[in-house]
C-alpha cells in the first residue's frame, strides 16, 4: 500500500525495533480517536452505573466500541448469562472474519503465544493497519500500536466515566471522525492504482449507505450490516476478479471444487 | 450488584476474545484455494468502506460537518494516505465547518 514519502519506508520484517516505532507512530491517530469515542463510552457507562475502575477494566479487557456500549446496556439491564454471550457474540461477529483474515498475513513460523497475543489486539482499527502492511505482518507492529491505542481507549473511558463534561461539545464531535479518517486512509490510496479497488469501495459505501436507508434493512443492526455486505462483496470480488497476495489479479484460476 | 458487574465484565470480555482468538487457532496454515486468499484480501476494504460510509455523516454533531470530513479525508487519503495527517485533516474539516456553521 502507497504510504506519503515523509515517512521511511516500511521495516525489514525482522527489524523489531523499526516495527515497534512503526506501530507507535501509526497507533497515535488510532489513540486519538480512541480517546474520543471512549470518553462518550464513558459519559454512557457512568450513567449505567458503572464506575471509574469498572470501567477501565472493561476497555482494557474488551478493546471493542459496539461491543462496549453492548455491554453496558446488558449490564445495566442486568441481563442473563445466556442473552449475554449471544448479544456479545452478534455484534462482535466481525471480529472473526478481521481474524481469518489476519492468520493469512502472518507467516507460518510465527508462534502460538505471538497469535494469541496479536488476537487480543484485532479491532476495526488495528485491523485496518495491519492489513495495510505489505507481505507479512509482523506481530510487533500490531502489539505496539494496540498499546498506545489501548492507552488512549482505556484513559478515554476512565476520564470519561469521572469528567463527562470537561471536553467542549466541539472538541469531542471534531474528534469523532479521527477514527473514520483514518479508514478513509486505508481504504482510498489503493483506488488509486486500480479502478477495481475504486468501485470496491464505492459500492461497498453505497450498498452501506442503501442498507441504512431503505426500510426494509434498516433494521438490521450495524454489527450484522457489516458481516452481510462484506461476506456479499468480497464474495463477489473474489469471484470476478481472484487476487494473488499482493492484490494482483490472477487470470489462470486453479478450478477449485 | 458490584460483584454482579465484574462477572458480567468477565464474562463479556471472555467471549469477545474467543471471538478473536479461535480464527488464530484453526487458520495455521496459508490458506491455498485461491478464491478464499482472494475472499480474504477483499474484507478489509469492504468492512472499513462499509463502516466508514454512511456513518462518518451522522458522527457528528452536524450532517455537513461529518460531509466535511468525508470529502476532505478522501482528497488528503489520494495525496498522502499518511493515517496520521488524514485523520487530522478531517477532525480539522469537523472544527471549522462546525464553526461556520
Amino acid at each position: 500500500m502507497e504510504m506519503s514519502k515523509t515517512k521511511s519506508a516500511w521495516p525489514e520484517y525482522d527489524d523489531t525495533k523499526g516495527w515497534i516505532i512503526r506501530g507507535l507512530q501509526d497507533g497515535a491517530p488510532i489513540a486519538m480517536g480512541y480517546f474520543a469515542v471512549s470518553f462518550a463510552l464513558g459519559i454512557t457507562a457512568k450513567e449505567a452505573g458503572i464506575n471509574a475502575l469498572q470501567g477501565s477494566l472493561m476497555s482494557i479487557g474488551m478493546v471493542a466500541s459496539a461491543g462496549e456500549y453492548a455491554a453496558i446496556m446488558l449490564i445495566g439491564a442486568g441481563a442473563g448469562i445466556a442473552e449475554m454471550i449471544l448479544t456479545t457474540l452478534v455484534i462482535n461477529l466481525r471480529y472473526f472474519l478481521m481474524s481469518c483474515s489476519l492468520t493469512q498475513k502472518l507467516r507460518e513460523d510465527v508462534p502460538l503465544w505471538k497469535r494469541f497475543v496479536l488476537a487480543y489486539c484485532v479491532t476495526d482499527e488495528l485491523f485496518g493497519i495491519s492489513s495495510a502492511v505489505p507481505g507479512y505482518l509482523n506481530p510487533v507492529f500490531t502489539w505496539a500500536a494496540a498499546f498506545i491505542s489501548v492507552v488512549g481507549w482505556t484513559l478515554g473511558t476512565a476520564l470519561g466515566v469521572i469528567a463527562g463534561n470537561i471536553l467542549p461539545d466541539q472538541l469531542i464531535s471534531a474528534l469523532s471522525v479521527a477514527l473514520y479518517g483514518m479508514f478513509l486512509a486505508i481504504i482510498i490510496p489503493p483506488s488509486k492504482k486500480s479502478r477495481f479497488m475504486a468501485g470496491l469501495v464505492m459500492v461497498s459505501m453505497l450498498s452501506s449507505w442503501l442498507f441504512t436507508a431503505s426500510p426494509v434493512f434498516s433494521g438490521i443492526s450495524s454489527g450484522f450490516r457489516v458481516i452481510i455486505l462484506t461476506i456479499i462483496i468480497a464474495g463477489i470480488a473474489a469471484v470476478i476478479r481472484p487476487v494473488d497476495d499482493k492484490g494482483q489479479p490472477v487470470k489462470q484460476v486453479r478450478k477449485v471444487r | 450488584m458490584t460483584k454482579n458487574v465484574y462477572c458480567s465484565l468477565l464474562i463479556i470480555t471472555l467471549t469477545i476474545y474467543a471471538i478473536r482468538v479461535l480464527p488464530f487457532v484453526f487458520l495455521r496454515k496459508e490458506i491455498t484455494n485461491v478464491r478464499i486468499r482472494s475472499f480474504l484480501y477483499y474484507v478489509p476494504y469492504v468492512t472499513l468502506a462499509v463502516m466508514t460510509f454512511p456513518a462518518i455523516i451522522s458522527a457528528t454533531d452536524s450532517m455537513w460537518s461529518g460531509l466535511a470530513a468525508l470529502v476532505v479525508g478522501i482528497i488528503v487519503s489520494l495525496l498522502s494516505g499518511d493515517l496520521f495527517k488524514v485523520a487530522v485533516s478531517s477532525c480539522i474539516a469537523v472544527f471549522l465547518t462546525e464553526l461556520i456553521l
